[in-house]
């Protein structure tokens, strides 16, 4: 390849850049999609790849896309928990790539939690 | 690259892969195929992550969940379990000796949070292998601000203020190296990045390398830049090949992109780089035997001034600086010397990086800011000694070094303070010792490297360290005589002043140190015929205590040269006189009896043959206190 000038090494360094953004460990917000036997059964592998769609189209980089065991309600699987820093965390279930990627939309980045497929707000309290 | 939601971030330094990582990172991919994750899931192979002693390990991003230890085995398991399902498995995380509980993130191990990282900025976090990945971590960011912005007596003058000093062991102060060597008037100049380590259990440089070896091109050619060279060399030590396939990947890469060459970035600064492969000599380390060695010379060293600064390699201006020190330049360049110079303490500056090895429970590779004391080092990063043994010296400096006591736990780490103590900070080889550590024997194990690796030109360095490793094997073997002390100490000054290079002027270190904070255990082995540590095997016997012995025959069987006398019921005896003290049956005698004893300094028991074991009597069961309700 040619030799590189500062302006291309600039936009080398930014283009570098976008892929790495898992190391860089600042994040406002995480999605969990729940992957017990029962969501993954429930296709809980194509919400997985929903959200991670949309989190390439939009060049988000601070939120984190990552999977937990069963959440306990398997009758309401795929489900997903959606955390955004200092917000209660939104649960929402029977989710289809669809309202994916609405949440998404609406959620992650609108920062409105989309009440239609929520099934609750906050935890359950520990011991 | 498209969007992930796990980074495997696998350690591929020389540690890890002796241990297998190169058969992990088959097995993970492998994993991640059968599972479909190939799209969510991505696998790096970085360099040295610094926590050896827990290889193979990696790191899962972006929680930072650390696992050691890792076996090919385990990994259908964690892949299914924590990559696939998302639940950690805390059966491969680390958990310090002695605790039960596992620390998941790597942010919560006392092993990595007291570190700095500066120079190892990038370690775990790049594939030393891509450019991009460098570029990403604002690499070639201060070449390129050092190119359009600063003329290279701003580049001089911003390492001067840095305090940035050499950190292949002397101290000396950068800025004024490449000063001097801007200064001189004769041309070509050149740059030479020495990557010679040799100190037994020290491998910081090789690490940098194979962790991130476009640091050191780019350092290399700032230094370049400041005093005006057009060309480098970089001298690596064949032994470290992992390490010269990464820089010369990273080379290849830099000159491809135009980062080395002619003309670089269309700034019409022009610089190259080659590597220079050295075959093994110690004594290259030395800057005046390292240019003869390129020059194709035997290496030896030449009496100094002139400074390689004005008279380098091919008796051109030559500047030559440590793998650390290079490493360190561009992030001096890129957050400033006033932000650089406020790390450590008056006259050391930055951090620095040990080799933290022997007798401690967290081996590995840290950085830490100058001034820590020994204590943070030793209790908190490396998390005490095994076993619960007594910390007795830790020895710094590798063999030009000391040895420092327990008394001095408390001491900050700077190249003052060091000094001060008779040892130095070398390259940043450091050796934990415990109880079971002999001094005599480990200024012995070092006068017999330094006395093999001498290069023959001065008499006091070629014979005076004979002469050395004679009275010291002499003291272990118990026929030392009144009057060595005295000896040691007299001709230790004698070498220090009389040899030319860093090689004879600091090898008498560790006898001297040891002679200065453990002198008891040489009076010990010179009058008493006593080993304390009982390591020196003429010192020492083996005896199984009658009283303990159960006649279990395992000592009989296992020992190898079948001084061992045993039969049913009868206590077992050591034939002293066949007996090699190869202690096998120290080793293999069980816990609940430990009826081998290592004697020192006193007379062997004499045992009969033919005395029946005391059975020992299992303990009445305590009886079981009846609860009150």
């Amino acid at each position: 390849m040619a030799k590189l000038t500062l302006d291309e090494l600039r936009k080398k360094r930014a283009e570098a850049q976008k892929g790495i953004y898992l190391r860089e460990g600042e994040f406002r917000g995480k999605i969990i999609v729940h992957m017990g036997t029962c969501g993954i059964a429930a296709g809980a592998r194509g919400i997985v790849a929903a959200f991670l769609e949309e989190l390439e189209r939009s060049g988000t980089k601070d939120i984190m896309v990552t999977t937990s065991g069963c959440a306990g309600l398997c009758s309401k699987e795929p489900m997903a928990t959606v955390e955004m820093l200092n917000t209660p965390p939104v649960k929402y279930g029977e989710l289809t790539p669809d309202k994916a990627r609405n949440i998404f939309k609406e959620h992650i980045v609108g920062g409105t939690a989309v009440a239609a497929y929520a099934l609750g707000m906050g935890s359950e309290r520990g011991a | 690259m498209a969007a992930r939601r796990i980074e495997l971030m696998l350690c591929t330094g020389t540690g890890c892969v002796a241990g297998g990582a190169f058969r992990i990172k088959q097995a993970l991919e492998e994993e991640i195929a059968r599972h479909g994750l190939p799209d969510e899931v991505s696998l790096v192979a970085t360099g040295c992550n610094g926590f050896c002693g827990q290889g193979p390990l990696l790191v899962a991003l972006p929680e930072k969940i650390f696992y050691g230890w890792l076996k090919t085995e385990d990994i259908p398991f964690l892949v299914q379990e924590h990559f696939l399902k998302g639940r950690p498995v805390q059966k491969l995380m680390f958990t310090p000796p002695e605790k039960k509980e596992p620390i998941p993130l790597l942010g919560d191990i006392p092993f990595f949070n007291k570190q700095m990282l500066l120079v190892l900025r990038n370690k775990g976090l790049i594939d030393p292998e891509k450019i991009e990945d460098y570029l990403a971590r604002d690499g070639y960011a201060a070449l390129e601000k050092v190119l359009t912005s600063m003329s290279p007596e701003d580049v001089i003058e911003e390492i001067t203020k840095s305090g940035l000093r050499g950190r292949g062991g002397a101290g000396f102060p950068t800025g004024v190296k490449w000063k001097v060597c801007r200064n001189e008037l004769k041309t070509p100049k050149y740059v030479i990045c020495n990557c010679d380590e040799g100190d037994p259990g020290a491998y910081m440089d090789r690490s940098v390398f194979e962790s991130d070896p476009h640091a050191v091109i780019e350092g290399q050619t700032i230094a370049g830049y400041a005093i005006g060279a057009a060309h480098g060399y970089i001298y690596v030590r064949s032994e470290y090949p992992l390490a010269i396939k990464r820089m010369q990947i990273a080379l290849d890469q830099a000159q491809e992109y135009g980062l080395l060459g002619e003309n670089i970035l269309g700034t019409g600064f022009s610089f190259d780089l080659e590597i220079r492969e050295g075959s093994g000599a110690f004594v290259c380390g030395e800057e005046t035997s390292l240019i003869h060695s390129i020059e194709g010379k035997s290496p030896e060293p030449r009496q100094r001034p002139p400074f390689p600064a004005q008279v380098g390699i091919w008796g051109c201006p030559t500047v030559i600086n440590n793998v650390e020190t290079l490493a360190n330049v561009p992030i001096i360049v890129t957050r400033g010397a006033e932000w650089y110079s406020q790390i450590g303490t008056a006259t050391s500056k930055g951090t620095k990086i040990f080799s933290l090895v022997g007798k401690i429970n967290n081996t590995g590779l840290i950085e830490v800011p100058m001034g820590i004391t020994l204590r943070e080092i030793v209790y908190e990063i490396g998390g005490g000694i095994p076993g619960n043994k007594q910390f007795k010296a830790v020895q710094t400096g590798g063999p030009s070094g000391g040895c420092i006591p327990n008394s001095l736990i408390d001491l900050p780490i700077d190249y003052e303070s060091l000094k001060e103590v008779g040892s130095m900070m070398g390259s940043g080889g450091m050796i934990v010792m415990d109880e079971d550590t002999c001094m005599v024997d480990v200024s012995k194990f070092f006068i017999q490297f330094t006395n093999d690796e001498s290069c023959g030109k001065c008499t006091v360095c070629r014979d005076g360290s004979d002469a050395l490793l004679e009275v010291l094997t002499r003291i272990t073997e118990g026929q030392g005589m009144s009057g060595d002390m005295e000896f040691l100490e007299e001709l230790g000054l004698a070498i220090k002043d009389g040899s030319m290079c860093g090689l004879g002027q600091t090898l008498p270190n560790p006898v001297l140190s040891t002679l200065k904070y453990f002198r008891d255990e040489y009076e010990a082995h010179i009058t008493e015929k006593r080993c304390p540590a009982k390591v020196c095997k003429n010192l020492i016997a083996y005896w199984i205590d009658p009283q303990l012995c159960q006649a279990c025959l395992i000592c009989h069987r296992e020992c190898p040269a079948e001084s061992i006398y045993g039969e049913k019921q009868m206590v077992h005896v050591i034939d002293q006189n066949k007996c090699t003290k190869c202690g096998t049956c120290l080793d293999v005698c069980p816990p609940r009896f430990s009826a081998v004893k290592k004697l020192s300094g006193e007379p062997v028991p004499a045992v009969e043959r033919g005395i029946k074991v005391e059975r020992k009597k299992k303990p009445a069961r305590p009886e079981q206190e009846k609860v009150q309700v």
